[in-house]
């Protein structure tokens, strides 16, 4: 049975729709992510499922128990923000304590949770300084504690990691994870940075206007994106404007040149149709399965250490593909003739406006 | 260049001038109740008076419960509507301003007008009730100073992930105000209080009208009856005054701002 259950969920200010029917059904310690770009209603849904903001329509449950109307205070659910929210006045260990102490524990277990999720965040040393004596990655930790300490039944992490520099976000994102598992409780995380949903997830939710492009594991989610947004937004991909020759058969007209895909196509013959194409799938040499070729002309060629990014122009198109930096191999010039190859499997068909 | 820089400690000098000859001159002129010799018999008088001590009590009890209530008043004012009513907060800010505006005399006549003997709230009825009307109309005095102190003490801190933060975590409203966003306001009420100490002690309009034995009308009353002890009480509540700034400064310095590790 699903442990946090969003059905229908809406959010409307005035005439504007924030949140349009949401719906998601999260199991028990699932780790799922809302993605999307700012403004896209992932962080008000998560502040409807905390209760800082009160839902249109629609019914929010968590544990079988309808919430929607409940104030946050009695939900039981921790929450991490992205700027810490750590009480300024109280050190690490009273700002751990603080829940507990609302709950009125007795002084001995406070004591003994506080000890124990400092602990667990790696940080006892840290438990008499204030947050103002902390770096931005330690005040994070403090929080994380802080909403774990009351052991809630649902922890909300609203882009946690987006204050932090990158090193620390990345040590911090795999932490996180790890966290998570062992203590196996249901999570609901927000961020608009795609690699942190995909290393993270277990499903993820992708927003755009205020409803769900699509709904997945990252696996899904990156590999068969449903719609253009999802395949712009996850990824480096490239989305490219092709004529429909032969639906049925896949076969499709780009920079005039032609090409198959292994699906069928939405479009009807004749119309136009967005395919993407994804930079790894596409290499300079011929594997020899009988895939897709096609000619095209160097035009750019940038050097990202382990990989090299490179930009063919095929007519009015340009495809964009990696290839992994291989030292006796030097990379191709501008201007360069040469023959890309990918598999009809890696050619996606989008769809153009999600039902 | 020689010039531009004369000119600056030219003014400077005008300006220590204009604002300590007279301070000094008064506070030699204290020192002149005996003929003939310097002395500290003025002050003497005055502290030694029965009166002063009586009347500056009060004062100071007038003075401390008008920072309670001015507190207890616009602390959660301010909070909630900086959390749920932003959009008020220009509107409010304009009534906090308006003690700035109205005088005190059109104030006290207002509150005679309406809590006289035989209104529906006869405030002015007896001494108690009418040192309440007193400590209401001084928060209201001191309103603009307490406001706008407290306003900028929660700028400072996120108040409404602060709030968030703590009700997911299972507090009710009154803890908040109580633990979370009163702790970190601290050194603005402070400075607030002190400013609001520093206005209450010498006020004269309020206190007189409404007959309270204050220590306002107390140095109105040494003034116009006695030669040295008004300097003498002039140059003691310049001191009192300056205290309070003191004490602002060192209370004003807030912890958490003044030393930051570098991380």
């Amino acid at each position: 049975m699903s442990f946090l259950v969003i059905e229908n969920l809406r959010k409307t200010y005035g005439d504007h729709q924030v949140v349009q029917a949401f719906d998601i059904a999260v199991k028990r310690g699932e780790f799922v992510s809302f993605l999307g770009p700012s403004g896209c209603g992932k962080t008000t849904t998560l502040r409807m499922i905390a209760g800082f903001e009160t839902a249109t329509a629609g019914t929010i449950r968590i544990d079988g128990r309808d919430v929607t109307h409940l104030p946050p205070n009695q939900r039981n659910v921790g929450m991490v923000f992205q700027s810490y929210a750590l009480f300024p006045n109280m050190t690490a260990a009273q700002n751990v304590a603080f829940g507990l102490k609302v709950a009125k524990k007795p002084a001995a277990e406070i004591k003994r949770r506080v000890d124990e999720m400092l602990g667990v965040v790696k940080l006892p040393h840290l438990a008499g300084r204030y947050p103002y004596q902390m770096s931005g990655g330690q005040q994070q930790r403090v929080a994380l504690a802080r909403a774990l300490a009351t052991s809630p039944q649902l922890l909300l992490l609203d882009e946690p990691l987006s204050a932090l520099d990158a090193k620390v976000r990345v040590a911090l994102r795999e932490e996180l994870k790890n966290l998570q598992r062992d203590l196996g409780i249901t999570t609901v995380y927000v961020t608009h940075d795609q690699e942190e949903a995909l290393s993270m997830s277990d499903r993820i939710v992708v927003m755009s206007d205020g409803r769900i492009e699509q709904l997945g594991t990252p696996f899904e989610i990156y590999n068969n994106p449903r719609t253009r947004f999802v395949a712009a937004f996850v990824g480096t991909l490239n989305i490219l404007k092709a004529q429909v020759i032969d639906a049925a058969q896949g076969a499709i007209r780009i920079g005039g040149q032609d090409f198959r895909a292994a699906r069928q196509l939405p479009e009807r013959n004749g119309e136009t149709c967005s395919v993407a194409l994804r930079p790894e799938a596409v290499t300079l040499h011929d594997p020899g399965n009988g895939g897709n070729r096609v000619k095209g002309t160097i035009e750019d060629v940038s050097f990202l250490g382990a990989v090299v990014r490179i930009k063919v122009g095929v007519g009015d198109s340009r495809i964009m593909l990696d290839r992994f930096n291989t030292p006796n191999l030097p990379p191709p010039v501008r201007g360069e003739t040469v023959t890309l190859h990918f598999a009809p499997e890696d050619v996606l068909p989008l769809e153009s406006v999600v039902a | 260049m020689r010039r531009a820089r004369i000119l600056p400690w030219l003014a400077l000098a005008v300006g220590v001038i204009y604002f300590l000859v007279p301070l000094i001159a008064t506070f030699e002129f204290s020192l002149r109740i005996l003929r003939g010799r310097y002395s500290f018999q003025a002050y003497a008088n005055v502290l030694g008076d029965p009166q002063f001590q009586s009347t500056f009590l009060f004062s100071v009890v007038v003075a401390v419960a008008t920072i309670v209530v001015g507190t207890l008043l616009v602390v959660p004012t301010a909070y909630w509507i900086r959390l749920k009513l932003p959009r008020m907060r220009p509107y409010v800010e304009f009534v906090t301003l308006l003690p700035l505006v109205i005088p005190a005399i059109v104030l006290v006549f207002g509150y005679l007008k309406l809590y006289n003997s035989s209104s529906i709230l006869p405030l002015t009825a007896a001494d108690w009730s009418t040192n309440v009307l007193l400590v209401f109309g001084y928060v209201t005095l001191a309103l603009p100073y307490m406001y706008r102190a407290v306003d900028t003490g929660l700028r400072a801190i996120d108040v409404r992930s602060l709030t968030e933060a703590a009700e997911s975590l299972g507090a009710a409203r009154a803890t908040i105000l109580f633990q979370v966003i009163l702790p970190n306001v601290k050194v603005a009420v402070m400075s607030g209080a002190f400013l609001t100490f520093a206005i209450v002690i010498g006020e004269f309009t309020l206190a007189s009208l409404l007959d309270r034995p204050a220590f306002g009308p107390y140095l109105q009353l040494v003034g116009a009856n006695k030669a040295y002890e008004p300097a003498a009480l002039a140059i003691i509540a310049f001191a009192i005054t300056w205290a309070c700034m003191g004490l602002i400064q060192v209370f004003g310095r807030d912890p958490r701002t003044a030393s930051r590790p570098a991380f």
